[in-house]
């Protein structure tokens, strides 16, 4: 794995740690006391820390120290959550995620901004502040440790540094108590390190060893006695000892200096008379080595029972459900070569039943069972790429933070049915028109906090988000308890715009539509939220881009609510298979409000060449299909045709004339775009039982590509102004 | 046209030979997928007389156009000789229907010729060079000029 | 080969013990919190356990008390891996069972000559 690639895992990470960083924060509100919750946003900062750490990304980790410090105060419930103090956790949380985008992308995230959360965070901690500020220090000195010495003990001892290159003969008497062996030393390996720094020699004492009847084998009976010539400092050796320091009774001393100073040898007794303390190893109590530990005291802390894991037994575990994470390269795949089976399998059924053999009955069952059994395949292999739509549906919380902040509004942000699972790209590719309609929702749905009050209105705004799938779809509102929208002024706008002739009368969906046409913006100066070059077009055209749709409704007083329409996979539809003067096509059965078998007497001509059919007492236009896609036109009066009922957004009912209606099917979305281009009224292709290609209609495009209506004339006239613009 | 000695620092490069219109051309052996037997596709609406339609490629649905007819040398006579070439070009494949595949030819770099002065710069433009072959002329297909012309008319 | 058990909830920090440990010629096995670090670790039956400090599930401090009581307890040796150089936090891992510790961001080099030495690991 190469440096990078574990980089790029790095900010995977981050983004998954973000998220339940966010999470958390918000589960704090819900549940406060809730210490799982703190820990599980104290480990999200932490791990952020940890990995930045790792790649010397020194501004991540300065800022996440802080937030870190904090909430290890709150965990430990030296602090109390105020709101005010969870609306800072809040926005360092967003100034974090900056922060990783910044180390990503090699850039620098805002330091006023964080120089005042660091600021107000740091007035969290209180007066032992300064304290924790050296310890964090010490740690950055680890920074830049040298990498020699497996822990960093500072060497404070540069006198004898002098001496480095003299050989001396060290003295060392090792007693080692139970706790050592079992912390997992291993004396002889200790040696052996210490073989390492010069030449060595080991005596092994005995005396201790019990009465046979005595015998613990648990309860270490033998000591060492170890002779050492090395041009090493007594610091190094103390090194060599620091893990075992307090589980054993150890003494160091020089037996023989190259100045040929005699000092008194070691003479391999136990316990020597001259203990010394080496005091320039900075140890803390607990560690010097003139105490050996009760072993009935470690014997304590390591029983059972008493440990953090006893209490954490008994909890129910909390942890990720497993997952597997798999290169989305392989699933894609994976997904087209099943799409591939389902067209095999529709291939084989149509051959035999071609055939037309004598004794086809059980084959037919078989073949059935072939068809159910792609389908589960190609159902299991579609939920791989679901996603849940709560990370999505998170990130907005921070978008209605900032932008209740930059209005002045008052805020919140309620979700609902964030478990929905929408395929991947969707996801992606809805992140953006997402955010723009979020946006939009605080700065233009809703109304001043003092405007809201005085309508009797909570004074504090909601935007509701919601996700949920119905009838094989997807669909994500946008809501808003604002002031709904204001059709005079979209009207007037449109008009000074120039997007509609002054004499318009437009209906009130009409109207509401209008929001939709490129340029349009209805507040009355650019605001420095809204007013960044994305229309509601934008949006339009994404939702569009991923064969969906969106709508508004809109109650004055109440609020306004934008409904996303997005198929459930991307993959595969449902569709009636039909035919087109002679070619086989497919209609997207959603599409679809009921087949009419018209008789001619139903059938009316208005003016020259347009027709429509009576249904139920009213009008409806009719559109053939094989005419507007060149392919000819189903003139004669006997051939009526079937006619297809659908309603579109922009045009209202109409009736799609087709010559016949063959099948129903579920049907493998190919794209036209990925080797040529897209084709007006054409959404995609696919290919059929006889591996032939069919076109996939998409009715709304198809329509309108008939009948320029009027908001039609008024879309391309709009687009016209944008290109002489 | 003399016999060079080719050098042995000239590269070299592979072409497949093709007639189509009664003009013979080339492709460049690394560009070209597979060579199949023609089979009727389906028509795309709004698009011009040279593409032909959509075929169905292992799963991947590609256009197939008529290369005579791209450069205005008519519509190839259907007839159950003609093949497809399916052919990539960046990150995309297509098919290109001709009368008939002729041979492979291996030339060094350096007895391509320019294209000359003609008049149409559409022509022009799909022409990369040419190539002599005993008495024939054979054009050396510009892909990306192909695929341009058939995406600006369908865009 | 020696094998090593990383307990740690980061995969960042997963993903460069095993390059640092595999390309130092350890068998390297990860976990990604407590409670699956003592899981798998009879399947494992490691040489040497790294384990981080704050984990989801159960946290250092409950892998070490596990392994080191009940039945099953053991004398593999534990090298705690932290973010704190501070005396107390080693003095309380070394309370608990702790073999030796490793502060974060470690580098390969210590990373390897503190497995070697809690393990006589040679290349």
């Amino acid at each position: 794995m190469s440096g990078n690639s574990i980089r790029d895992t790095f900010f995977e990470e981050c983004e998954e740690l973000l998220e339940a960083l966010v999470e958390g924060l918000s589960q704090m509100e819900e549940s406060p006391g809730d210490t799982e919750v703190v820990n599980a946003v104290f480990r999200a900062v932490h791990s952020i820390k940890g990995g930045a750490g790792a790649f010397g990304l020194d501004e991540l980790v300065n800022f996440a120290h802080t937030f870190e410090t904090v909430m290890d105060k709150v965990r430990g419930n030296e602090i109390v959550v105020t709101g005010d103090l969870m609306a800072l956790f809040h926005r360092s949380g967003d100034h974090l995620s900056d922060l990783v985008v910044a180390a990503r992308d090699e850039t620098v995230a805002n330091q006023e901004t964080e120089a005042g959360l660091i600021k107000e965070l740091e007035g969290h901690l209180g007066p032992d502040h300064a304290e924790e500020e050296f310890s964090f220090d010490a740690l950055t000195l680890d920074f830049d440790a040298d990498s020699s010495a497996a822990i960093v003990i500072d060497d404070l001892e540069g006198s004898q540094a002098q001496d480095h290159e003299a050989e001396r003969r060290f003295g060392i008497a090792f007693t080692p108590t139970r706790a050592l062996y079992e912390n997992g030393h291993e004396p002889l390996l200790l040696f052996d390190a210490l073989a390492e720094l010069g030449t060595l020699s080991v005596e092994m004492n005995m005396a201790q060893l019990p009465d046979f009847d005595a015998f613990d084998p648990a309860e270490p009976c033998i000591s060492w006695t170890l002779d050492l010539l090395t041009q090493e400092t007594e610091t190094t050796l103390h090194e060599v000892f620091e893990f075992v320091e307090g589980l054993c009774v150890i003494d160091i001393s020089v037996t023989e200096v190259p100045a040929h100073t005699q000092v008194e040898p070691a003479d391999g007794e136990l316990a020597p008379p001259a203990f010394d303390p080496p005091e320039e190893t900075p140890m803390p109590d607990a560690t010097s080595a003139d105490s050996v530990p009760d072993p009935a005291q470690a014997e304590e802390t390591a029983s059972p029972g008493t440990g953090p894991a006893a209490s954490v037994a008994g909890k129910e575990p909390r942890g990720p459900k497993a997952t597997l994470r798999v290169d989305l390269d392989r699933v894609d795949r994976l997904i087209n070569t099943v799409g591939e089976l389902i067209i095999n399998q529709a291939m084989i059924s149509q051959r035999i039943e071609e055939l037309d053999l004598p004794t086809v009955a059980h084959l037919t069952n078989e073949l059935e069972a072939y068809k159910l059994l792609a389908r589960d395949i190609q159902e299991g292999v579609m939920a791989i790429r679901a996603q849940p739509v709560k990370p999505l549906f998170q990130r907005m919380s921070r978008i209605v933070r900032e932008a209740s902040d930059a209005t002045g509004k008052k805020a919140r942000l309620v979700t609902v049915g964030d478990s929905t699972e929408v395929d991947k790209t969707v996801i992606e590719r809805l992140a953006d028109p997402l955010t723009h309609m979020v946006r939009n929702a605080v700065d233009h749905g809703l109304e001043k906090s003092e405007i809201r009050a005085a309508a009797g209105k909570d004074r504090m705004g909601t935007i509701r988000l919601s996700a949920a799938h119905r009838s094989g779809s997807v669909f994500i509102e946008i809501a808003d308890d604002g002031a709904g929208l204001n059709r005079e002024r979209i009207l007037e706008k449109a008009i000074e715009k120039n997007l509609v002739p002054a004499d318009a009368e437009l209906s009130e969906p009409e109207i509401d539509n209008l929001l939709f046409l490129p340029g349009f913006s209805t507040a009355g100066t650019v605001s420095s939220l809204s007013g960044r070059g994305v229309g509601m077009d934008v949006v339009k055209n994404a939702v569009q881009a991923l064969g969906g749709r969106v709508s508004i409704a809109s109650q004055p007083g109440k609020g306004t609510t934008f409904t996303i329409i997005l198929p459930l996979t991307l993959a595969v539809m449902d569709g009636f298979v039909i035919s087109v003067s002679d070619q086989t096509m497919v209609i997207p059965i959603s599409s679809i409000l009921e087949t009419i078998r018209p008789k001619p007497k139903d059938i009316h001509v208005i003016g020259t060449d347009s027709h429509v059919v009576s249904v139920r007492g009213s009008y409806v236009p009719i559109v053939d299909v094989a005419e507007n896609l060149g392919l000819g036109k189903i003139r004669s009066d006997k051939e009526v045709g079937i006619l297809l009922l659908v309603s579109t957004e922009t045009q209202g009912l109409t009736a799609l004339r087709v010559s016949a209606i063959h099948d129903q099917r579920q049907v493998v979305i190919k794209s036209l775009e990925s080797n040529y281009a897209a084709i007006p009224g054409v959404s995609a292709a696919t290919i059929l039982g006889d591996g032939k290609i069919a076109l996939i209609l998409d009715p709304e495009e198809l329509i309108k590509l008939a009948q320029p209506s009027a908001s039609d004339q008024i879309a391309q006239h709009a687009r016209m102004e944008l290109r002489h613009a | 046209m003399p016999e060079t000695e080719i050098s042995r620092a000239d590269s070299y490069f592979e072409f497949i030979t093709f007639s189509t219109g009664g003009q013979s051309f080339c492709l460049e052996i690394t560009q070209i997928r597979e060579i199949r037997r023609w089979t009727p596709v389906t028509a795309l609406p709004h698009t011009p007389d040279d593409v032909l339609g959509v075929m169905n490629l292992r799963g991947a649905v590609i256009p197939i156009f008529d290369l005579a007819s791209r450069f205005g040398l008519g519509a190839t006579p259907g007839n159950e000789r003609n093949v497809v070439i399916v052919a990539a070009v960046g990150g995309t494949t297509i098919g290109l229907l001709v009368e008939s595949v002729s041979e492979i030819l291996s030339v060094a770099k350096s007895s391509i010729q320019e294209t000359p002065d003609i008049k149409s710069e559409a022509t022009r433009n799909s022409i990369l060079g040419m190539i002599s072959v005993g008495d024939t002329m054979v054009r050396v297909v510009n892909l990306d000029a192909v695929l341009d012309a058939g995406l600006g008319v369908a865009v | 080969m020696t094998r090593v058990l990383a307990i740690d909830d980061s995969r960042t920090i997963r993903n460069l013990l095993r390059v640092s440990l595999e390309g130092a010629g350890f068998e390297f096995h990860s976990a990604c919190d407590g409670q699956e670090g003592v899981d798998v670790f009879p399947d494992v039956d490691p040489d040497v356990v790294i384990t981080d400090i704050n984990m989801p599930r159960m946290d250092g401090f409950g892998v070490i008390d596990t392994l080191r009581s009940g039945p099953n307890r053991t004398n593999v040796p534990i090298l705690v891996l932290t973010t704190e150089s501070s005396d107390d936090l080693k003095a309380r891992a070394r309370d608990a069972g702790a073999t030796g510790w490793i502060v974060k961001p470690f580098d390969d080099t210590s990373l390897v000559s503190v497995l070697r030495r809690l393990t006589g690991h040679v290349n």
